[in-house]
């Protein structure tokens, strides 16, 4: 019989994050990479939520609220950010946006 | 319990909402336009919700719907409808790029797996283990009750400085 165990969600939370990631270094606009960046926090999430089932503790969901609760805060500030980036340079791709860049 | 053959349903439906999460996750890598993007990261995130509810979490499952899929997702539209972004012309990835994505993807693999393999998974779900939104709020409000308050003057802050940063002239 095939149980489904820690590993399995371990498993899946690694894929979903190394999506993320790999979503942030290849894609070229910068809401694709704040999404992408989303992504990799679900997939903290999952892991934190796994672990707290499996050892039958209940601070890892109480983390997975303030986890939640400072992406709610941080999503805000940085499509602000974003917005304010476009109505100075119109444009949203990060390969234009290279002030900074020597 | 219902059971098909020598899977479980609970078991069947972890594979189903595993899939789906991943595979929305690869779409919304995938596609060029961003509000396609957005859609399957809504996708991605209630499916996420139901793998949530597999694990008794079941609190966090209609938070994950409420913020994310809800608040969350509709700011990201409301921000892709303001700066009205085309759909990504084709540019050239560059080779680059790539190489540094799969090193980096495969570094973390690396890591996860030889721990993964160094650490016995001893833990399994204990059946009287209660989750419910009551133990929660609970744990909450006594044990937890100062990060909760400072979480809510850290949302108070974010307010105040999305409404500063989203002025006409920055000065």
């Amino acid at each position: 019989m095939n149980h489904v165990g820690l590993e399995h969600y371990l498993a899946v939370s690694f894929l979903l994050f190394a999506l993320g990631l790999f979503g942030v270094i290849i894609r070229r606009n910068v809401l694709v990479i704040y999404m992408s960046l989303e992504l990799m926090l679900n997939a903290a999430n999952l892991a934190l939520v796994a672990f707290s089932r499996f050892n039958n503790n209940l601070d890892g969901q109480v983390f997975v609220f303030f986890t939640i609760t400072v992406a709610a805060a941080e999503v805000a500030v940085g499509l602000a950010l974003i917005v304010a980036l476009y109505r100075k340079r119109q444009t949203a791709h990060v390969e234009d946006l290279r002030t900074m860049k020597l | 319990m219902l059971e098909f053959g020598t899977y479980k349903m609970a078991d069947v439906l972890f594979y189903i909402f595993a899939g789906l999460t991943l595979l929305c996750g690869i779409m919304m890598l995938v596609s060029r336009n961003p509000v396609n993007s957005a859609m399957f990261l809504v996708l991605t995130i209630a499916s996420l919700a139901g793998l949530f509810v597999l694990l008794e979490a079941f609190f966090l499952a209609a938070i994950q719907i409420l913020v994310y899929a809800g608040a969350v997702m509709v700011l990201f539209l409301f921000v892709i409808m303001l700066l009205d972004l085309k759909a990504e012309e084709r540019r050239r990835l560059k080779i680059l790029g790539i190489a540094g994505g799969v090193i980096s993807v495969g570094a973390i693999g690396a890591l996860f797996f030889k721990s993964l393999a160094q650490t016995p998974l001893t833990a399994t779900r204990s059946p009287d283990f209660h989750a419910g939104t009551i133990d929660l709020g609970k744990l909450l409000f006594s044990q937890y009750l100062l990060p909760f308050e400072i979480v809510s003057v850290l949302l108070l802050v974010a307010m105040v400085g999305v409404i500063l940063l989203s002025k006409k002239d920055l000065k």
